[in-house]
């Protein structure tokens, strides 16, 4: 594992995520009686810190882990071994009571927007809910603000996410991650399910949105060159591990780990493809999956 | 080089609502062609009127001829269908799990395509599907697995083994790697374009990554609101796009720039019988005009030019 020498400009900023040595393993149903169940291993010992204000990103294959790690992040999950201290605060063992504070402080946004918004919701009750739940006053005056800072208009929170397009909605789960004026905003896939020009879009708007509001950005994804251009620095996870960490434009110009190598070569760009590479150079450095 | 495909004036709608409108499309023996654009642009619908495989209520109208072929394929009865169907046009879809037999094992799905079409009697047909699979990088014991017991990059390469079986004249492929991760990916794309080399097959190659559409193809059609709206080669559209689409969808995709703020198209694909009239883009477009609300005419020969009141690259803009 390849870690960056952190400057001292770095030093003094205060962490905002540090993970130590994460294990999480899940039992899978057992197949014998006379055998223990078997287990797999989706965390093997991550470690990671994540300074405020930064912009992470953690790209992996599916079943690398990523989705557990981001769970354990957000007190989704119990981990096996190991912490996760969130803002000074371990969050791993803590009961859900005390978690309050956390979760007011960091908000997630999915891959799936119709699978995360309440279809029978209206879209201001979605956006509204993460304050009532957290006994806040959810005025509609709110409401309105967030809905306008993700660029939606004002009448949107008459609807109901089944009227909104796939970016639009995207949005919408933006806009309800905001409500409680998090510090941290986690990002799973968030733009997987879009189009192209609809992904520019809401690219722009994360970005947009962690400059103004001064958040600090997690950004998970498959696709390493969305990460490049909204992260300063990536961990890329393989089976369960970090194998590398690193400055976004280090990583994709000079891999060090070879499955970083692989990654990076099988990623289809236009720049290459025009200087005419073709499918075979894109496994160049790989071997069959 | 004689043309495997010939797509004339192709339109597609269900009730009174146009979906694809006045495409033309040829591929020739051994081309790759790709089918760019958003969702909603009308590419998969175009492919499934190839395969005359368009829901109940949806009618194609136009001309499509295959190679080999003596009847017109729109129209034609599915008797007749599906006997071009799996022998001399071949599909891949996007999701593999959907496109095979759940209760079959895979050796029985690969010789079955060749039974079916009489290519091969029964023994044989067991030698090919072994022959198949080791072409697509697969152990002969996938033969005896049900498809639930491989994982998302195997069955997609099953699939493709299946596709493949009867040497397809024409293979089509509808986004056969966006469920899949780029590693997998890497060695999909390149098993379809050997498959379709050793056979001097053509491939239609339908996507919305524009960076797998240029490694893959050597010609490409973009198409927005069920209209070709730009075709030519690969290297000429992507460096030097004329339709203001092609332009906006280009800069949308550079994930390269050194700009904090990417380049987006405003507005989203409005729904299908939604798009406006005349240009399909006008809406979007900033560089529209009063002249846009008529139908832009094709500029350009038959298998490089686009439709544009407007277009890019004449120092206007």
């Amino acid at each position: 594992m390849t870690e960056h020498i952190p400057t001292t400009h770095e030093l003094e900023t205060p962490t905002a995520i540090q993970v130590v040595d994460l294990v999480r393993d899940y039992p899978r149903p057992r197949t014998s009686l006379f055998q223990p169940a078997p287990v797999v291993h989706a965390l093997r010992g991550v470690s990671l810190e994540v300074k405020q204000g930064e912009r992470f990103g953690i790209v992996g294959e599916s079943g690398c882990g990523k989705s557990t790690l981001l769970r354990l992040i957000a007190a989704l999950d119990r981990a096996t071994s190991g912490h996760v201290i969130v803002e000074d605060t371990d969050i791993t063992r803590l009961p859900e009571r005390r978690l309050r504070s956390l979760r007011e402080n960091l908000q997630l946004v999915f891959q799936d927007p119709m699978s995360s918004l309440d279809p029978r919701m209206r879209v201001r009750d979605i956006i509204a809910e993460p304050l009532v739940v957290q006994g806040h006053p959810a005025s509609g005056e709110r409401v309105r603000e967030l809905l306008e800072a993700v660029g939606l208009s004002a009448d949107a929170g008459d609807r109901y996410p089944h009227q909104f397009s796939g970016g639009q909605r995207q949005r919408i789960s933006i806009a309800r991650a905001l409500a409680p004026r998090p510090r941290i905003l986690i990002a799973d896939e968030p733009v997987s399910a879009l189009d192209v020009s609809v992904r520019a879009q809401v690219l722009n708007l994360i970005s947009d949105l962690v400059d103004e509001l001064d958040l600090t950005l997690v950004f998970v994804s498959h696709d390493l060159s969305v990460v490049k251009h909204v992260c300063d620095r990536v961990a890329v996870m393989n089976a369960g591990q970090i194998v590398e960490t690193g400055y976004t434009g280090d990583v994709y110009a000079a891999p060090q780990h070879p499955y970083t190598q692989r990654l990076v070569s099988a990623i289809p760009t236009l720049q290459r493809a025009l200087s005419g590479a073709t499918t075979a150079d894109l496994l160049a450095k790989g071997e069959s999956a | 080089m004689n043309d495997v495909l010939t797509v004339r004036g192709l339109s597609v709608t269900v009730r009174d609502t146009a979906l694809v409108s006045d495409v033309d499309l040829t591929v020739g023996a051994g081309e790759r062609v790709g089918l760019i654009g958003e969702s909603g642009s009308g590419k998969s619908l175009t492919a499934l009127s190839i395969l005359g495989l368009l829901p109940e209520d949806v009618r194609a109208g136009g001309s499509v001829r295959l190679d080999g072929v003596d009847h017109e394929l729109v129209g034609a009865d599915e008797r007749r269908m599906s006997r071009v169907r799996g022998r001399d046009i071949a599909m891949v879809f996007q999701e593999p799990m959907t496109a095979l037999n759940p209760t079959m094992r895979i050796g029985d799905q690969l010789a079955e395509a060749m039974l079916i079409h009489k290519t091969l009697a029964k023994p044989a047909a067991r030698t090919a599907a072994a022959d198949l699979l080791d072409r697509v990088q697969l152990p002969a014991e996938t033969l005896r697995a049900y498809p639930h017991q491989l994982s998302g990059g195997q069955r997609q390469r099953v699939v493709l083994a299946l596709a493949l079986a009867n040497d397809p004249a024409l293979l089509i492929c509808d986004e056969p790697t966006t469920a899949l991760d780029v590693t997998v990916q890497a060695l999909v794309l390149d098993l379809i374009v050997r498959g379709v080399v050793d056979r001097s097959s053509a491939l239609l190659f339908i996507t919305h990554d524009l960076a797998v559409v240029a490694t893959v193809c050597e010609r490409v059609l973009v198409m927005y609101g069920g209209r070709v709206v730009e075709a030519g080669p690969v290297a000429e559209v992507f460096t030097r796009p004329r339709h203001r689409y092609t332009e906006g969808l280009l800069a949308a995709s550079d994930l390269e720039t050194t700009s904090r703020r990417l380049t987006t198209i405003p507005g989203n694909v409005p729904p299908a019988g939604r798009f406006p009239s005349g240009c399909v883009f006008r809406t979007r477009c900033a560089h529209a005009t009063a002249l846009c609300e008529e139908t832009p005419p094709w500029t350009g020969s038959e298998t490089a030019g686009f439709a544009c009141h407007h277009p890019a690259g004449v120092g206007n803009d």
